[in-house]
């Protein structure tokens, strides 16, 4: 086993709700991430799949210290993010960048694209003036670019290209590891899998530990190799990609894995429909936070907080019927 | 120009020149060259400030020399655009007048721009207790009778005049350049209120956070990321405050504060012509339509200037 390159233990990110003009209090709390541990191997692409409002998106710019948690170690290549501050945590910025979803929203729109790059490259290096242009035409062809592009502004480019803009301004600083927010979510169909394909390169490329926010299983099943389903805070399930995909350990998982549609319409499959919302992260139900919409609850589930736990070697879900409901795991 | 965005085959050693290239500000100052409007305003502006500061030194007739006989008198061969109550040439009044009301625009506004901008830009910015007071301080500022304010910074100040003597051998006298200070002090809170929320509307944006996660400094980010992206509304709400200036200037200088005679300004000579405007018209016929003509033309610039700093106005 090498060395892990990042880990979470126990993270929690908190927002507090506060009223009053001058004396302000606090009326409660969103619980946004709610103890979540995760290890993740150098190289890896995992897979963070959930709902709106499941907090993927705040865990991601938590693990970034764009938002800073409010329990819980953030360890990567040995330090704690969580308790740098000023300058130590502007120099490590450059081991964690961020895709981020909406590409028209992630780029300086006065900024000229040789503008973006540079500044990337030169944020935490020295580079000669000289060879500023070249290295920034390499991290354009990096991405399929042209460098013919580099003096447009971010306007004069599609969506998909600005996604890439936003990729090579990622690399640029030679991160460890890479945060994608949901990154093509807001692109076409047809340019989507450009954009996966074009991540999933990179990785293996350059080693490069990726973590995948979607809310689109079929997209993660393709990019990950491990992934990890998060419900109101909470990871409930963590596997290999195609084994979560395949065979769902938990509740949620398994409704989530229905409703991926077949593109076979004379294959049908018996379809977990969820009744009601999400409950709000404001005020999580007590006991499971899926047993008011789960199908298989039964009293224990409002009564008993269920934990992370194997099921067999590389699949585990947090369910206190998980042994109940799947049968005996198969020994491997 | 098709983009080669999915041309797999492209490496960086390929001979490439990049479409020509240029910065914002060279940018900006091509689409600014366009706009005929904006071109004329900014020559106008410019013909006027040579004509006020070097004007009053060329022309045979002085602003102060009185002609009690004479009188105010309609326009002439020897005075131009006529004279006033006291039979001082209103053409020489008009151009020292624009001297100082120039001056005040132009020193005046840019303390407020200064102040406004940067107190605006961090409060919003860095948010939380420090925006909490800072924007107080500009609540507690709103609140106070800016006249008693500006009469206080003046009387507070008077005191150094003597170490300022040596500006008025340049022609500036201590207490205008105090002037022109007191009241860039008191017109910076409507600019720090709208730069505040322009950040902070700013901040939540998503390449704000991709700056931040690049681990830019926070002086950076603000100037690099924040400040040309709130341009607009800063450019245009500069536009506004100029002619608040100039008025400002005016109520001082009636109250005593500001320029005295027979120094004058255009506020002043506005003020005094609509006194007897009845009688003679021309006095305040001139000084107003100088005033509205620059007025005009700062706008006409400002809005060049906006539209010539939004990138997204298209290349041609």
């Amino acid at each position: 086993m090498p060395a892990p390159l990042l880990q979470l233990i126990d993270v929690k990110t908190h927002f507090p709700v506060e009223r009053g003009l001058i004396f302000r209090r606090r009326i409660g709390t969103v619980r946004a991430v709610d103890g979540v541990s995760l290890t993740l191997n150098p190289g890896e692409i995992v897979g963070l799949v959930g709902e709106s409002g499941c907090g993927k998106s705040t865990l991601g710019r938590t693990i970034l210290q764009l938002v800073r948690p409010t329990e819980g170690s953030i360890i990567l290549g040995g330090r704690n993010l969580a308790g740098l501050n000023g300058r130590d945590l502007r120099k490590t910025r450059a081991d964690v960048q961020m895709i981020f979803q909406d590409p028209y929203a992630s780029l300086n729109p006065r900024m000229t694209v040789f503008d973006v790059l540079a500044e990337a490259l030169l944020t935490h290096r020295c580079i000669p003036k000289s060879e500023l242009y070249s290295r920034v035409s390499e991290l354009m062809a990096k991405v399929g670019l042209s460098p013919k592009a580099l003096r447009k502004y971010p306007h004069e480019f599609s969506g998909g290209q600005r996604q890439r803009i936003a990729i090579a301004r990622a690399l640029a600083v030679e991160p460890k590891l890479i945060v994608a927010d949901e990154p093509v979510s807001a692109l076409d169909v047809s340019i989507q899998a450009q954009i996966i394909n074009l991540l999933g390169k990179l990785s293996r490329e350059m080693g490069l530990t990726l973590i995948f926010i979607s809310h689109d299983l079929s997209v993660v099943k393709h990019i990950s190799d491990r992934i990890a389903v998060m419900y109101l805070g909470r990871i409930v399930e963590l596997g290999p990609a195609t084994q979560v995909i395949e065979r769902p350990l938990h509740p949620y998982t398994k409704s989530l894995v229905s409703a991926v549609p077949i593109p076979d319409p004379t294959r049908r499959r018996e379809r977990i429909v969820l009744s009601g919302d999400p409950p709000s992260p404001l005020n999580p139900p007590g006991g499971c936070p899926f047993h008011p919409r789960c199908p298989w609850a039964i009293a224990d589930c409002a009564k008993i907080v269920p934990q992370l736990e194997k099921f067999d070697s590389a699949q585990e879900a947090a369910c206190i019927r998980m042994k109940e409901l799947n049968g005996p795991a198969a020994s491997s | 120009m098709p983009l080669a965005a999915e041309v797999p085959n492209l490496t960086p050693s390929d001979e490439i020149v990049p479409d020509k290239g240029t910065s914002l500000w060279l940018d900006a100052w091509h689409r600014l060259a366009r706009n005929k409007l904006a071109v004329a305003s900014a020559v106008f502006l410019f013909l006027l400030a040579i004509a006020c500061f070097i004007g009053p030194m060329v022309v045979k007739n002085t602003y102060y020399a009185q002609n009690l006989e004479l009188g105010p008198t309609p326009p002439s061969a020897s005075h131009w655009l006529g004279t006033d109550k006291l039979g001082r040439d209103q053409f020489a009044r008009l151009l020292i007048g624009g001297r100082v009301s120039l001056m005040v625009a132009l020193c005046a506004t840019f303390v407020s721009l200064t102040i406004g901008v940067f107190w605006g830009a961090i409060a919003g910015f860095v948010g939380g207790k420090l925006d909490g007071i800072m924007m107080r301080i500009v609540d507690i500022l709103y609140s106070l009778p800016f006249t008693i304010f500006v009469i206080l910074l003046m009387v507070f100040f008077r005191d150094l005049e003597a170490q300022f003597r040596w500006l008025d051998r340049f022609g500036i006298p201590f207490n205008l350049l105090l002037l022109f200070g007191a009241i860039g002090v008191v017109e910076w809170l409507t600019m720090a209120r709208i730069v505040r929320g322009q950040v902070m509307s700013l901040r939540k944006q998503e390449f704000i956070e991709a700056a931040q996660a690049l681990g830019l400094r926070r002086r950076r980010i603000i100037f690099r990321h924040m400040i040309p992206n709130i341009l607009g509304p800063i450019i245009v709400y500069t536009t506004l405050t100029i002619p608040a200036v100039m008025l400002l200037e005016a109520f001082l200088s009636f109250l005593g504060l500001g320029v005295q005679p027979p120094m004058s300004s255009w506020g002043l000579l506005i003020k005094e012509g609509a006194e007897v405007m009845e009688e003679y018209p021309w006095l305040l016929l001139y000084p107003g339509a100088a005033l509205a003509a620059t007025l005009f033309a700062l706008n006409f610039l400002g809005d060049g200037l906006r539209d010539a700093l939004d990138v997204r106005a298209s290349k041609d």
